[in-house]
């Protein structure tokens, strides 16, 4: 447990030991990789509820008439349509089309829009902000000041009702409410999350994470809600098919190479950086894979279009809601649409077929 | 807890010998830190073994990890169980062997007694 001492904590710190997390260093905070078991932890949160911290992650605060435009000219997606309320994802680009990181944008107010980014990139994505910001938009990075909760499930709601709130509870995905008191603490409550299932994310002031998490956990606990960690949400996430910075893209991976399309406006009025790049055919593209034989896909296995070598797995683990073993993989465009593959797994290969992602979809 | 019928390695391994045979499998420390394990990777019946080769892999939820063994020898028998049952390392790792090997040579200097073993991992 040493090693753990010297990192950064979240204002969750004491219900993870208080709920046995199992502590890991991940970049830099001490966070668990699970409390009971990741397989557990899953399936809570597939058939009744589970609740993360994810306080890691950083909160970005853009504001000023220039808000708007920095943004825009930022992220691939468009915001143009965006109102106060709404939340809309999209990767952020480098001028040669590798992805900075891929955040969530909540419009608060005009002039007034609170990102949220990865926690590994919180500092790089500041300093790629506030650099192309005018005088007419500050950025700043209010990661320390934010708990975030995600509460995840079919389940989600009744744990919610139970502790009780206070304000109209946001109800179409990617909107959210920035005044609402769930458990008596104020919170900004969005549709959102990184599962696959119905769910909410919570976000307050550090000070009132420990309070809200023991409020969610008490409430929620004769609905089947347990706290999740690091593992599930990362199984979740894949099983769910959604994409994890440093895996299905990175700087090097372009958001038209890992499929991100959806969240792509090539046409949006004043273009944004990255564009001309992304104007060019991708060379790779990410596909799903699944085993044909027994084993287990993980990451960076080198993937084989009969003899030859056309990519490698960029996620892999085992799927707790699905038999057989799953992938994501960046290959070569020329063979995206190919059925058959081959994966290396330990100086063996072993047939793997092409398999739409999602990998789990939750029946509406 | 730890049994004193066998001898450990500092990879969390422990070999049970009875006559010339080895019997390998891996110890209740090492099936908790990997957390649940869901498949294992068998040696082949027949095939022969150096000192520091990988003998298996069990793979759990988040890890892969190679079972090296501490023995020189042929793999004689192996726990088919496994295939089906992976969780038996987590359920009973002290008395689920992963394979049997026929003993050519053992490196003593890389084998603990119980007690030996219990102080190695209470230092980690």
């Amino acid at each position: 447990m040493d090693t753990i001492n010297g990192l950064k904590r979240t204002p969750l710190y004491d219900a993870h030991i208080a709920h046995g997390g199992k502590l890991v260093d991940f970049g830099g905070w001490a966070l668990p990789v699970q409390y009971s078991s990741i397989i557990e932890e899953h399936k809570a949160v597939r058939h009744a509820a589970g609740l993360f911290d994810v306080s890691h992650m950083g909160e970005l605060m853009v504001e000023g008439p220039g808000a708007f435009a920095l943004i825009q000219r930022l992220v691939t997606n468009d915001i143009t349509s965006m109102k106060p309320g709404r939340v809309r994802y999209s990767p952020v680009c480098y001028e040669n089309g590798g992805v900075v990181d891929d955040i969530l944008i909540y419009m608060l107010a005009e002039n007034r829009y609170l990102l949220i980014v990865n926690a590994g990139n919180t500092d790089k994505d500041y300093e790629w902000f506030a650099s192309h910001a005018g005088e007419d938009v500050s950025v700043t990075n209010e990661s320390a000041s934010w708990a975030q909760l995600a509460l995840q499930g079919p389940r989600f709601m009744e744990a919610l009702e139970a502790a009780g709130y206070e304000g109209e509870l946001p109800r179409k995905y990617y909107t959210f409410t920035e005044r609402m008191s769930v458990a008596g603490v104020a919170c900004l409550v969005s549709v959102t999350g990184y599962t696959g299932e119905a769910g909410v994310e919570l976000y307050c002031a550090a000070a009132d994470g420990m309070r809200l998490h023991a409020a969610l956990m008490e409430a929620g606990r004769q609905f089947g809600l347990v706290p999740c960690g690091l593992g599930a949400r990362d199984s979740l996430r894949f099983e769910a098919g959604m994409p994890l910075y440093g895996h299905e893209m990175n700087a090097d991976i372009s958001p038209v190479e890992a499929d991100l399309g959806f969240a792509i406006k090539l046409d949006k009025a004043g273009g944004f950086i990255g564009r001309e790049a992304l104007l060019a055919p991708a060379a790779r593209r990410r596909i799903g894979l699944r085993l044909a034989d027994r084993g287990i896909l993980r990451e960076h296995y080198a993937v084989y279009a009969g003899d030859e070598l056309v990519g490698t797995t960029t996620s892999g683990m085992p799927v707790p809601t699905l038999e057989g073993s799953y992938a994501m993989a960046l290959v070569d465009a020329r063979h995206a649409d190919d059925a058959e593959f081959t994966v290396e797994i330990r100086n063996r290969r072993l047939a793997a077929r092409r398999v739409e992602i999602p990998f789990y979809k939750r029946a509406k | 807890m730890t049994p004193n019928d066998r001898r450990y390695t500092r990879d969390h391994e422990w070999i049970l010998i009875e006559g010339n045979s080895a019997r390998i499998g891996i110890t209740d420390y090492a099936q908790d830190a990997l957390g649940e394990i869901v498949y294992v990777e068998l040696p082949a019946v027949g095939d022969s073994y150096a000192v520091g080769d990988s003998l298996a892999v069990v793979e759990s939820v988040k890890a892969v990890s190679q079972i090296y063994t501490c023995v020189e020898g042929t793999v004689t028998e192996v726990n088919e169980a496994l295939e089906e049952a992976p969780e038996l390392l987590n359920s009973a790792a002290f008395d689920t062997c992963i394979a049997v090997l026929e003993i050519a040579s053992v490196d003593e200097s890389k084998l603990m007694s119980a007690q030996e073993y219990d102080a190695h991992v209470a230092a980690l």
